[in-house]
């Protein structure tokens, strides 16, 4: 994920050059970073079995990933993260593809099922895209047809060892 | 002051990409100011050629395929597949497999509307009820999990029986959820069903009459709530289903709140099939393995049964070999769309949610 075009980041990058700056400069990054992904936003965008599991589920009472501070959007313009669940067919591909560009940065894409991922049952059938990483970048890959709900939130937490990740690796360039 | 504002139409597109929507539907709806003039739906966002690859499998393996159809009612599109087989294979099912089948299919229809309780509540704006609705139906994943496995796509039954017999302990599991989930229906009701808002939205809202729901083939809880009495599991038994008491649920009011309580009131008889059916359960345990190669003779059939959705039928060929020459379904929920031009003309934009809502669609059914 390229972020360096920012104009935060520029600033960012001309605090370093000034001695002694440097300390603050990865501290609030680490501080928005955090402030990230402690509030994902997700995309609820469900297209087939998997919603139901991974998006209705886990979103109710049991599961319940209101505790991590997610929380379910419409919309992807109010997205940080788009959960792609379910079969993306090949009528549905362009749509999958604008709605992720329609996304603001920083984005992040989980794919859950083997649908999503790599076709799964479907996928010697003339109507399934195999796999929706043939259309947009994913960051972390959920198996299972349908993955439980526990999985999502395993994923999620991938998710954020990720987006720390992210940071760290800016800050040792 | 008679002359009104003069309006022109406007054509906006509601989804494939919407939350009520129920999922990738795509309506092109024309719009003359807030009213609807006319909606077509585009369906096919799903489609994955299931139909196609039925003939690229073997009757066994292409039952975990039927899960996937109405993924909110997986038993019910394993046990009409595997009914088909049987009926042309004429293959014998044990006593107690049939029951097992029937206490499988009625807590499904429970699963399935209790999420058409939760969306409903929530096309409405209502949130809470997703969450009551939701608490309940992973009580009985819980019991499907037991059995056989799986949360949502269970592969549970075969040609002549089911893949496990019931776990111990499962009976009394499921009894104390009877008696819990009739308590809970009555939370359901004092938080949504009596909820003036919620009446306001629906009553009178998106008619059909009994003759227009008839004339576009309609079936199961939307042709129910327009009053008529037609139910699969009385008007062509199969199964065990003629050896219950219970009785059809119907409301005349032919409209979104009809259609609503024909569930409610659904959830209620099949409350009472599955306690009949666990009284009545054959002891013992059940023995059966699964055939690991399955040949039906040649000829054609169509089997159909009452899914929770509506009159879900598969009309089958065989050429004699191990796999379907043909294999299609009519699934309830494509025909029930058909019919909704007819009933949201006039009404609001926002009334077109809570019609589309009532009709209680699954994608995966409508474009296979």
């Amino acid at each position: 994920m390229e972020i360096t075009d920012r104009p935060i980041d520029r600033v960012f990058d001309y605090v370093e050059a000034i001695p002694g700056g440097a300390v603050l400069t990865t501290t609030v990054d680490k501080v928005l970073e955090w402030g990230r992904e402690s509030s994902l936003w997700y995309f609820a965008f469900g297209l087939a079995c998997c919603a139901i599991e991974v998006l209705m589920a886990a979103g109710a009472a049991r599961f319940d990933l209101d505790r991590f501070g997610m929380m379910f959007r419409a919309t992807p313009r109010q997205s940080d993260l788009m959960i792609v669940a379910g079969t993306v067919t090949k009528k549905m591909a362009p749509r999958v593809k604008r709605l992720y560009e329609q996304m603001s940065e920083p984005k992040f894409v989980i794919s859950t099922g083997s649908c999503a991922n790599a076709g799964g049952p479907f996928a010697d059938s003339y109507a399934v895209l195999k796999g929706v990483d043939r259309i947009i970048p994913v960051d972390v890959y959920v198996p299972g047809c349908p993955p439980r709900p526990e999985a999502l939130i395993y994923a999620v937490q991938k998710l954020k060892e990720k987006m720390r990740e992210r940071v760290e690796e800016k800050h040792s360039r | 002051m008679s002359s009104r504002i003069k309006t022109e139409l406007v054509e906006i597109n509601m989804g494939p990409q919407h939350p009520s929507t129920h999922g990738v539907l795509r309506l092109e709806i024309t719009l003359d100011g807030e009213v609807v003039v006319d909606a077509k739906p585009d369906v096919g966002y799903l489609h994955r050629g299931i139909e196609k690859l039925a003939e690229m499998r073997t009757y066994i393996q292409f039952i975990p395929i039927t899960d996937r159809l109405d993924y909110l009612s997986s038993m019910l599109q394993n046990a009409v597949y595997v009914g088909a087989i049987e009926k042309l294979g004429q293959i014998e099912v044990p006593e107690r497999a049939e029951f097992i089948r029937v206490i499988m299919m009625e807590l499904q229809r429970i699963a399935s509307h209790l999420i058409f309780y939760g969306s409903m509540g929530l096309d409405l704006g209502a949130t809470t009820p997703f969450l009551y609705g939701m608490r309940e139906r992973e009580d009985i994943l819980d019991l499907f999990e037991m059995t056989c496995g799986a949360r949502l796509t269970y592969n549970y039954f075969r040609p002549g029986g089911v893949s496990h017999d019931l776990p111990d302990g499962f009976i009394e599991k499921a009894r104390a959820y009877v008696k819990k989930q009739r308590e809970r229906l009555r939370e359901y009701d004092d938080l949504l069903t009596n909820n003036e808002i919620f009446i306001l939205r629906t009553r009178g809202i998106g008619i059909i009459s009994a003759e227009d729901a008839i004339n576009y083939s309609m079936s199961g809880p939307s042709l129910r709530g327009s009053g008529v009495a037609y139910d699969v599991r009385k008007a062509d038994p199969y199964s065990v289903y003629d050896r219950f008491d219970w009785s059809i649920a119907t409301f005349d009011g032919c409209d979104s709140l009809s259609r609503y309580l024909v569930r409610m009131q659904e959830i209620r008889e099949s409350l009472n099939i599955i306690e009949q059916a666990l009284d009545m359960l054959p002891p013992g345990r059940l023995e059966y393995k699964t055939p690991q190669r399955l040949k039906l003779p040649e000829g054609e059939v169509y089997h159909h049964i009452e899914s929770s959705r509506g009159d879900l039928g598969v009309y089958l060929i065989s050429d004699g070999s191990d796999k379907p020459y043909r294999l299609k379904w009519r699934s309830p929920s494509f025909i029930n769309l058909g019919a909704l031009a007819k009933m949201v003309r006039g009404w609001k934009v926002a009334d077109l949610v809570a019609i589309l809502g009532s009709l209680d669609i699954v994608l995966g059914e409508v474009d296979r």
